[in-house]
């Protein structure tokens, strides 16, 4: 399955896949109107520090600790991408206590967010792999 | 291959994914004696709460078992055979098995108050069938006593406290969440809690009752309409009495085997190593019950597969006030006070945490404590103040980000 993978030897720091995750999750035509002054939540977020930066979302593991974890069901493996049903989540953040790499959060429609490699935007590639400028986040089979 | 799996929840249904992970044939029957499809026990009190039904409570959706091609026996299970590999059932039945898994969960404690059967309305809030008896007689004008000022117990407060008039939640222990929380962390969501309107006498217990009345034993009374006893809860373990070795809870290894051949146990009803503490303990959580249950049934089914990493840990919020912990609280401490954070480590490692209100990120830590990482081969300083995978090596950056993961 294709997954994204992050190379931060590539990463400019210029934080444009936030903005890309954040539009392709906006359901707006229009990436200006839709960013026009709100504060963003992506569900790809970039750590930086002292010149390293790279950017952070779903591994879609093999063995999600989320899913396991999940106190009802609304986490589940689909085809290999790890989804939410945003309908039965209750917010309870158990998945952010169980993933080990800080992928879910919370957002403010009453579930939590995470990456979903696009899925529903039926794009084929995930708008963050679209956005990067620079090749730092690819989107591709590496078994 | 004939599984039976005891328990229609959590870990019973781990377990029968587990099974369908390895062996797509096989016969497997789940017996339970709740009536209804899987449910999230967690939410009963989010159903009180009004926040989903009964139909969004489902734990696998609708067509679960047609799709696993899973048997669901409603039943009780009253004795295990474990010489002839036979379940006698409540109704006079029987049923055989190859492999079984005891997923019998836990029921709550009932503490022997005296004069407790004068009270005419009091609950256990444990089950669908208990929130729905509580959800008849809630009224505006009632007041209910809850005893119990755990997980459960507060649960059951947030749920109800827009629907009755006054709610006072009782324990012996003087702070509030005991089992997850510090003295600080207690008394912070002690105080988001009465702004919110639930009252609380600490470090006090019931002596007796006198049908409406509470008479604690420093000779105070409380008056109530409601009671609720939330003081605990006990592993079911009876099925396994002299077949298998029982301590707390049923014993377990590893693979979820139990010491009795061709039986597993996981969830609520076992007791099992606890790898922040070293110590070996009954956990009463969902993840828990689902990972050992699944690996029951990935072993049951002839795979290999070890759940070693078992941790007490817990997300729960009251109001939109968030709380996640996990591990123990031993060692050295790290604090911060305006998002109330405390880590506990100690011999290199991170034995444990407590988050209240910013839980973001609160993965990282459980996963250093679960993998017992070494504190010096990563940025430590740095993580205790930003949980991050910044504050791994670069190397180990690359694997987590480039495909080696998970
Ligand atoms: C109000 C409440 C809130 C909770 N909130 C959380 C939370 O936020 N996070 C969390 O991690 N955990 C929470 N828990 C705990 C969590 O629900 C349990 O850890 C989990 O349900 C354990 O799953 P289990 O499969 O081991 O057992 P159970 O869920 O207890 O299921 C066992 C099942 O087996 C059945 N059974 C028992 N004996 C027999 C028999 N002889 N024959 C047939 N059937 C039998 C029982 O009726 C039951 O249906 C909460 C619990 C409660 C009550
Ligand atoms: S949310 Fe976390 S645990 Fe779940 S699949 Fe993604 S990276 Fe893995
Ligand atoms: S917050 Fe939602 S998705 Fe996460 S564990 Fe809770 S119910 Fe499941």
């Amino acid at each position: 399955m294709k997954r994204v993978y992050v190379n931060e030897k590539w990463c400019l720091g210029c934080h444009l896949c936030e903005y890309y995750c954040a539009f392709a999750g906006s359901n707006e035509k229009d990436m200006a109107r839709a960013l026009k002054d709100i504060k963003i939540n992506p569900k790809i977020k970039i750590e930086e520090k002292d010149g390293v930066s790279f950017a952070v979302s779903c591994r879609h593991c093999r063995e999600p600790l989320c899913v396991k974890c999940c106190i009802t069901g609304a986490l589940t493996i689909s085809d290999g991408v790890i989804t939410i049903n945003k309908d039965k989540c209750v917010s309870c953040y158990t998945c952010i206590l169980s993933c080990p790499y800080g992928a879910v959060s919370p957002s403010n429609d009453g579930a939590v967010q995470k990456c979903e490699l696009c899925v529903r935007t039926a794009e084929g590639t995930p708008a963050c792999v679209r956005g990067c400028p620079n090749g730092a986040i690819v989107f591709e089979e590496r078994g | 291959m004939r599984y039976v799996i005891i328990g229609n929840s959590a870990a019973g249904i781990g377990a029968a994914e587990g099974i369908r992970q390895i062996d797509r044939h096989g016969e497997i029957t789940i017996i339970t004696n709740e009536p209804h499809h899987t449910y999230s026990r967690p939410l009963i009190s989010y159903l009180l709460l009004g926040k989903v039904t009964e139909e969004k409570m489902k734990y696998r959706g609708g067509s679960f078992y047609a799709e696993n091609n899973i048997r669901l026996l409603h039943s009780t299970a009253t004795e295990i055979d474990a010489g002839i590999k036979q379940i006698v059932l409540s109704d006079s039945g029987f049923i055989s098995y190859d492999k079984l898994l005891v997923a019998a969960g836990s029921s709550a404690f009932v503490p022997p108050v005296e004069g407790l059967d004068t009270v005419k309305d009091k609950f256990t809030f444990m089950s669908l069938d208990d929130a729905r008896k509580l959800d008849e007689v809630l009224v505006q004008n009632k007041r209910v006593l809850i005893i119990g000022a755990g997980l459960v117990g507060l649960k059951c407060a947030e749920g109800i406290l827009a629907r009755v008039s006054q709610i006072t939640v009782l324990d012996l222990a003087p702070r509030i969440l005991s089992s997850i929380l510090d003295d600080d962390g207690a008394r912070l969501v002690q105080n988001h809690l009465e702004s919110k309107g639930i009252a609380f006498r600490l470090s006090g217990s019931v002596k007796r009752f006198e049908q409406n009345t509470a008479v604690l034993d420093g000779g105070d009374t409380i008056s109530f309409d409601i009671l609720v006893l939330a003081v605990g809860v006990r592993p079911n373990t009876a099925l396994l009495n002299g077949i298998a070795e029982i301590d707390r809870g049923i014993i377990i290894n590893e693979k979820s085997e139990t010491s009795a051949s061709d039986i597993y146990a996981a969830g609520d009803c076992t007791q099992t190593l606890d790898v922040s503490s070293g110590q070996n303990k009954t956990m009463a959580l969902l993840p828990n019950a689902y990972m050992q249950g699944e690996c029951a049934g990935i072993n049951m089914a002839g795979g290999e597969k070890s759940f070693d990493k078992a941790i007490p840990m817990n997300a729960i919020g009251f109001f939109g006030l968030h709380i996640i912990t996990a591990g123990h609280y031993n060692g050295e401490v790290y604090a911060e006070n305006e998002n109330y954070k405390r880590l506990f480590y100690s011999d290199n490692k991170l034995n444990g945490y407590i988050l209240i209100g910013n839980v973001e990120k609160a993965g990282i830590y459980t996963s250093l404590i679960r993998e017992r990482t070494p504190l010096d081969t990563i940025d430590f300083t740095l993580v205790c103040k930003r949980p991050g995978l910044m504050a791994f090596k670069k190397e180990d950056r690359t694997v987590k980000l480039g495909g080696g993961a998970g």
